[in-house]
């Protein structure tokens, strides 16, 4: 049976929307320096053309098959038995479409506050963006780790070099957490491919099983990588730091996409290659979920930073979808994967939007704002749309997302369920608190005379409004895109479980 | 009298470097532009690598032997002289020692390496190695009014020759022990008559272990490294990080996986405690540097601990992985060392890593190459430097030893911390003293050759591991 289907469309879409970025990139590098104008619409073009290019994935995406698409493929390195090889399926194919939707976002929000090295910013900016395209799509191992590798090369500089009064500890802090886990699971990728035959491949490797001792230690390895992307409880101390001190654009980059690449890899690798490990973690995993939720929800209210703030968000947002992913049903999966989506556009969304009031009042803290409702009043209502949608009200995406996690999280486990839901109190708590403090109450003098939003704003907010709305009111067309791949991944998981069960029942049986 | 003259086929890569070594240093007495010595060694080099195309076989009895491990060593001998000499056409004239005999004693170094790469026979290996010492000796010192450039030779020159003293030490007592110094008849003479237990021939091995430990700069025989690193005049330093380090590689694999096969498991035994230390000290202790060649000193010894897991794992794949390291090693560290020569200017060292601050902002260009090569030293892909570490760590997990794999790959993420630093500082700080660098044609064609290089083994490894697989084979 063939396993993948082959890109129909007229040009390379994955390849492209991968590598046109780095051709914007390299681009740039022609470009003279002091043209700054020239060097933004460049960057702009390019990345907005690379999401138009990658709408048709979108259209075209054969919603009745778990099979992966629009697949490439091309003999790379015989030596080692790797190949170019790309495709997308059910739980790839919206992270793909987030990546391209937030460059542009990104490069626009910059638009006015990157002042210096703007030509190495847009570079960075666009070179981080096909990176992380690049780990969406691969299908290769080796291909994957280069990937998720070359990503951390231009976010060192974003953090590092546009980033807040902190930044270089931020990024090296960064740097180091996101190093040592990669590397272990380097160590895991090379063991999977010497034992599995030489072989890269992942659907390759997806075919194979392998004992429960090598997936115990290869399920570590893994994870190491992809707790401490994600970031899960105890190791997610990077990113408020490196969300804090990073450009609005870093800020944006990490939460929308880079760290969903930590989730997307549980969901790729960890379940299918490794799902009796996975099966037996379920607790541990679990617990950290739980953790993660109520533990950053707590330090979310101390905070007094509206960046950090946001940033432990995310860790709780974040441990909503570990709990999602290893609920291993299928409401706790596709909820997981829709709100690795939501996250993405919300908490990205929320960091635009203390970039366009850091960009007026140059501060972060919650209290220097209040009152920001009376001169911002456009900028009040997106703001107030986002913050719903981060505590999960419904008619928001928020709401699909962490109900059909919870819902998945309770048939797992009735505790895991309980102590979730009451994640989503103390999220209502310091969202609905930090709403108030900045834009109610007493008008601060700071910010009396700042302008309200621009078009330029408002154009790059309006989009994640649209998705907001729209996964919140009729979240059919995105569950539909998921729906096969998350069947066919739980079978895998779940088909040694079964396997005992019925075993047991014949042991029943006979003993009768 | 029945005197036939041995075959010369395997030998003329040899005798042509030494020809044209000899050549130059006689016509550097005529030619007053040493700009022309620098371009025709350079373009020399150039020839003598193809005349490795021919050579191939054992003669001299069997004591030399040219086959694909040597020729891929040789290669990387050639590539670390020519880059070396590009970088050091303006250097040395910055440095106002300007003299000819620099470029004849690079090639007489090479000369030495290709000699070791080559060696079937002890004697020889002490010979080449020998030669290619004494000729690095005297260009560690070639800055003559610098007392640190003194030193420098001095201290390479007093360790080295403990060095020498231990290898020959170890090769008589196997020539006691065997009756032979030939690679062969010593593996030979072991398993006939069942040494592999013998404490003597431990010992001897042990000693030739320390000799070539001093070469490769592995821990605990590193101590010359720092001082000598820093004190050599720039080229040199990048010239002796490769070169003799790698001529130390080839003579090791040689003779420990050839002379002593069916000692790998008490060979194994020695060398895995020195590439745990290699990478320990010296990633660890570069963290503390402020002097950059000083920090890429300690780096080279970490570099020489990766490469040691090839060697440990003792069979083809894992010596292929060792050689693929040492050739991307070439063009990483080459690179590096050419920035830092950049910055040496009249009447500014630039050997500061403060002397990077800012450098982004003052010379873009120049700190995005350092950026790459210091990326490619930590081995992040999509760089040349990545693949290296892979190849080795794959060889080494698929000989079982995963838990040195597991240790390697922490102090790589170590390692990251300072290589970063001098991103960061480039990157990330503002620029406190004007910095010029110096320029010069030769000097850009190198840092193209080791920046595409870089880049292009990244992400098209086959070219070099292809190469390395063919090499080995016949091994």
């Amino acid at each position: 049976m063939e396993q993948v289907i082959m890109n129909k469309l007229g040009y390379p879409i994955l390849s492209t929307l991968i590598f046109l970025p780095v051709v914007g990139a390299l681009f740039l590098l022609l470009i003279n320096r002091s043209r700054e104008l020239i060097i933004k619409w460049v960057a702009l073009i390019f990345s907005t053309a690379t999401f138009i290019l990658s709408l048709p994935l979108f259209l075209n995406f054969d919603k009745s098959t778990y099979k992966m698409q629009f697949v490439e493929r091309h003999e790379w390195i015989p030596a080692w038995n790797i190949n170019y090889f790309l495709g997308v399926d059910g739980i790839s194919l919206l992270l793909v479409l987030l990546t391209t939707l937030s460059s542009i976002l990104c490069i626009l929000i910059s638009w006015n506050a990157i002042k210096i090295k703007i030509k190495e910013f847009y570079m960075s900016i666009l070179l981080t963006c096909g990176a992380i395209g690049g780990v969406f799509c691969s299908l290769d191992f080796f291909l994957f780790y280069i990937f998720w590798e070359a990503m951390l090369i231009p976010m060192f500089l974003i953090i590092g070099v546009w980033g807040g009064p902190n930044r270089v500890y931020a990024t090296i802090k960064f740097i180091l957490y996101t190093l040592i886990g990669s590397v272990l699971m380097l160590v895991g990728i090379i063991y999977l491919y010497l034992y599995a035959g030489n072989t890269f491949d992942i659907l390759e490797l997806m075919q194979k099983s392998y004992p429960y001792q090598i997936q115990f230690w290869l399920f570590w390895a893994f994870f190491s990588a992809f707790a401490v992307k994600v970031p899960m409880f105890p190791v997610h101390t990077w990113l408020p730091d490196a969300h804090t001190e990073a450009p609005t654009a870093g800020s944006v980059i990490l939460a929308a996409i880079l760290i969903k690449m930590g989730a997307y890899g549980f969901l790729r690798f960890s379940l299918p290659l490794f799902p009796e490990a996975s099966k037996a973690m379920v607790p541990i995993i679990f617990v950290l979920s739980v953790i993660a939720i109520i533990y950053a929800g707590l330090v979310c209210l101390v905070q007094k930073d509206l960046k950090r703030l946001i940033a432990y968000s995310s860790v709780s947002h974040m441990g909503f979808v570990t709990l999602g992913i290893f609920a291993l049903n299928i409401q706790g999966v596709e909820g997981g994967i829709l709100q690795m989506i939501n996250h993405g556009v919300v908490t990205g969304a929320l960091f635009l939007c203390v970039g366009v009031i850091y960009e007026r009042t140059h501060s972060r803290q919650i209290a220097d704002h209040g009152g920001v409702a009376t001169p911002m009043p456009v900028y009040a209502t997106f703001f107030m749309v986002f913050t719903l949608a981060a505590v999960g009200f419904p008619g928001t995406n928020g709401f699909i997302g962490e109900f059909l996690i919870i819902l998945g999280g309770f048939t797992a486990n009735k505790w895991a369920g309980v102590l979730a839901a009451t994640g989503v109190i103390i999220g209502a708590a310091y969202m609905l608190w930090l709403y108030q403090k900045v834009f109610f109450m007493k008008v601060n003098p700071k910010v009396i005379h700042i302008p309200d939003m621009d078009a330029r704003e408002i154009i790059t907010l309006a989009p994640l409004v649209i998705l907001v709305l729209w996964i919140g009111i009729y979240p059919v067309p995105f569950l539909d895109f998921m729906h096969p791949t998350v069947q066919h991944l739980l079978e895998r998981v779940n088909a040694g479980g079964i396997q005992e069960t019925t075993i047991a029942k014949t042991i029943m049986e006979v003993v009768k | 009298m029945n005197f036939q003259l041995p075959d010369i086929g395997p030998v003329i890569p040899e005798l042509v470097m030494t020809g044209l070594a000899l050549i130059l240093l006689t016509a550097e007495l005529f030619i007053k532009n040493k700009k022309v010595l620098a371009f025709a060694s350079s373009v020399g080099v150039g020839g003598v690598a193809f005349t490795l195309i021919g050579a191939s076989g054992t003669t001299f009895g069997g004591m030399f032997i040219s086959d694909g491990y040597s020729t891929f060593f040789k290669l990387v001998f050639f590539i670390n002289a020519i880059l070396s000499i590009l970088i050091s056409v303006k250097y040395i004239a910055i440095e106002k020692v300007n003299f000819g005999e620099y470029y004849s004693l690079i090639l007489f170094s090479t000369l030495g390496m290709m000699i070791m790469a080559s060696a079937a026979d002890l004697i020889v290996l002490y010979l080449g190695l020998e030669l290619m010492a004494l000729s690095t000796y005297i260009l560690a010192g070639f800055i003559r009014y610098d007392v640190r450039s003194n030193e420098a030779a001095l201290k390479y020159f007093l360790l080295g020759a403990f060095s020498s003293a231990f290898l020959l030490y170890g090769i008589s007592m196997v020539y006691g022990l065997t009756g032979t110094t030939d690679l062969k008849a010593i593996a030979q003479f072991i398993t006939t008559h069942g040494l592999t237990a013998n404490h003597s021939l431990l010992l001897s091995m042990l000693l030739i272990a320390i000799a070539f430990g001093f070469k490769i700069a592995a821990v605990p025989f590193h101590m010359w490294a720092p001082d000598v690193y820093e004190g050599a005049p720039t080229s040199i330093t990048a010239f002796m990080s490769v070169g003799p380090k790698a001529a130390g590689f080839a003579a090791l694999g040689r003779v420990f996986m050839i002379a002593f096969g069916s000692m790998q498991f008490e060979w194994t035994a020695i060398l895995i405690p020195l590439s745990i230390l290699s990478m320990a000290v010296g990633n660890i202790v570069a963290i503390a540097q402020t002097n950059i060649k000083r920090m890429l000193a300690y780096s080279s010894i970490a570099h020489a601990g990766y490469a040691l897991l090839g060697v440990i794992v003792a069979n083809n794949e894992g010596l292929a992985g060792m050689m693929t390291y040492l050739m991307i090693y070439a063009f990483m560290n080459i690179g590096a060392f050419a920035v830092v020569i950049m910055l040496r200017t009249e009447g500014f060292k630039g050997e500061d890593i403060k002397d990077y601050e800012g450098l982004a902002k003052t010379h873009p260009l120049l700190a995005a190459l350092m950026l790459i090569f210091m990326f490619s030293l930590t081995g992040i892909p999509p760089t040349a430097g990545f693949i290296g570490k892979l190849y080795v760590f794959m060889s080494a997990i698929d000989a079982g030893y995963t838990w040195l794999v597991i240790v390697a790959v922490i102090f790589s993420v170590i390692s990251a911390y300072f290589y970063l630093r001098i991103v960061m500082y480039m990157y990330m700080r503002d620029p406190k003293v004007e910095v010029s660098v110096s320029t010069s044609p030769s000097m850009n064609l190198a840092l193209i050759v080791t920046t595409v290089a870089v880049l292009a083994i990244g992400v098209f490894p086959s070219i070099v591991v292809d190469l390395a697989r063919a090499a080995i084979s016949g091994f």
